[in-house]
């Protein structure tokens, strides 16, 4: 456990200005562990960019860095993301 | 459009001099924290640093071995992509030169790895000649684990999330490699002073 | 769903402060006038960024402490010392200004009426702020799902909202306090800190498929859901908002 790890609710604002609906409710499975859960539990830490982790194996699943122009996401952590439309 | 906030200022110093400040950068008192996982806590009897990849045989120092390397107090100011800097930080570590001192090798990249699985790289000319250390001590007190700590790198002319915290080794190559972070947006060189923090910059 | 706004790029919007409340000595909530605000719903938060005249940027996150009332936004705010972005917030803001603000945002950590109970709420310090949107939000629609509350502050000053919790307390609504570092004379409710028997002694037992929300500060909120799944509840029943480090 780490005192400045935060939910994936954290980030809900960051997602939906890309993705352009709620993601914290979206299912994602792990590409590590295969455990299917909510965005919005998984763990998310702040550094330069934010960090997406698995919440059982700490695996990455995603990495999010945007400047005032341009967003790079990486979501090979994330085998599967269901969202309900 | 943004709106400016009457009376805001936020937490950053005032009179500092700006030849000290690289374009963009505001400077902090405080030390912020930033992390990409959760803090590793290496025991001190398991620990070890590698110098690993494209030389003729790695070297191994465990933690007592690398205590007793000659080590140096080094005061530099830092600056983090994410805008804070922050100035005359005081560090005790031993210069990567020592470490890698009669070692032959036609590497021109190096990747520093860490507890964790962060990894982040730099032409190998950038962590010598005096400009890198793996350090251990902060502010004259054992570097705490937020801060990286057991040890950590620090190569103060380029961007803060170029000297990875819990460092664990330098793998020396022939081929850059880009890290956890130059993979996904952030400047494969990150130098402060020509404002090199995102890809394509 | 009306006034849910789960779809659609965020954008931000001016909101100006029309109201101030002090709550505690560190707590302030502060009311917003957001013209386009298309409602929300109990739990969501909102992203505010403020701007200093070099272009210097600071954002937070803030759960919105109010139940849904057409464009006016309840923020619930406790001033840290060494923060950046809450002494503005709670010292200098005024009525009349503007802040930038966007919302709302979330779709995980939310209650709404009608959701099966029961329900268990579990607050550490400012992790009150969205529990008690769901509190309001709960009284607003008359809804009587078997709800309780087990909030832990330092003491009772410290406790926000205090007077309204006991005043809507009742009608299936339990609030049960836990001041941990000083209690006023005569005290009797628990004085220590959340523990897994406290939570078996407040919280409805497994067979009863209680929902949790627990919010507060990261340590507090891991120790929780941690007690409550040995305790033998659904890990997936439970979910939480963490608010980062202590921040006193």
């Amino acid at each position: 456990m780490d005192e400045l790890m935060l939910d994936g609710n954290a980030i809900a604002g960051l997602l939906q200005e890309l993705f352009a609906v709620e993601m914290t409710t979206a299912i994602g499975t792990c590409g590590g562990c295969g455990a299917a859960g909510p965005v919005g539990a998984a763990h998310v830490y702040r550094g330069p960019g934010v960090v997406l982790r698995c919440p059982h194996c700490d695996n990455v699943l995603a990495k999010i860095v945007k400047n005032d122009s341009r967003l790079w996401i990486d979501l090979k952590g994330i085998r599967t993301l269901e969202v309900a439309i | 459009m943004t709106v400016v906030s009457r009376g805001f200022r936020g937490r950053r110093a005032a009179d500092v001099d700006p030849a000290r400040v690289p374009p963009g950068q505001y400077v902090t008192r405080d030390f912020p924290v930033l992390s990409a996982g959760p803090t590793p806590h290496a025991s001190l009897d398991a620990w070890d640093f590698s110098i690993v990849g494209e030389l003729d045989e790695p070297r191994v120092w465990t933690w007592e071995e690398f205590r007793a390397l000659p080590s140096e107090e080094i005061t530099r100011d830092i600056h983090c992509v994410t805008k804070w800097s922050k100035l005359d930080t005081v560090w005790r570590g031993v210069s990567v030169d020592t470490l890698l001192e009669g070692i032959e090798t036609s590497a021109q990249y190096v990747t520093q790895y860490s507890d964790g699985g962060y990894t982040t790289n730099l032409p190998l000319d950038d962590v010598t000649g005096g400009k890198a250390w793996v350090v251990f001590a902060y502010d004259g007190q054992p570097l705490k684990p937020e801060h990286g700590g057991p040890a950590r790198m620090l190569v103060p002319h380029h961007y803060f999330w170029k000297s990875a915290k819990w460092v664990r080794g330098l793998r020396l190559q022939s081929t850059d490699e880009p890290g956890f972070w130059e993979t996904n947006g952030y400047h494969n060189y990150g130098d402060p002073w020509q404002e090199q923090r995102y890809a394509g910059d | 769903m009306a006034g849910t706004a789960l779809r659609g790029r965020l954008s931000w919007q001016l909101a100006e402060l029309v109201e101030a409340v002090a709550e505690t000595p560190r707590v302030k909530t502060i009311i917003f006038n957001v013209p386009s605000w298309p409602g929300h719903r109990a739990g969501q938060h909102v992203d505010v960024r403020l701007t200093a005249e070099d272009g210097y940027q600071a954002e937070r996150s803030y759960s919105i402490a109010s139940a849904t009332d057409g464009t006016r936004v309840a923020l619930t705010v406790q001033r840290l010392d060494d923060g950046e972005v809450s002494p503005y917030l709670t010292d200098e803001l005024q009525p009349g200004d503007k802040i930038e603000l966007r919302g709302p945002i979330g779709g995980y950590f939310v209650w709404e009426p009608s959701e099966d109970g029961p329900l268990m709420l579990v607050a550490g310090g400012s992790g009150i702020v969205p529990l008690m949107a769901m509190i309001r939000t709960r009284a607003a629609a008359d809804d009587d799902t078997e709800t309780r509350l087990l909030y832990s502050s330092r003491s009772q000053d410290d406790v926000i909202y205090r007077h309204e919790l006991k005043r809507l307390s009742g009608n299936g609504l339990t609030v049960v306090h836990a001041l941990t570092a000083s209690q006023p004379p005569g005290w009797t409710g628990y004085a220590r800190r959340v523990d897994a028997e406290m939570l078996a002694e407040v919280a409805p037992p497994p067979a009863e498929r209680p929902r949790f929300y627990a919010c507060g500060p990261t340590p507090f909120v891991e120790a929780v859901a941690e007690s409550l799944v040995q305790l033998g509840h659904d890990p997936l029943a439970i979910k939480t908002e963490r608010f980062g480090p202590t921040g006193h």
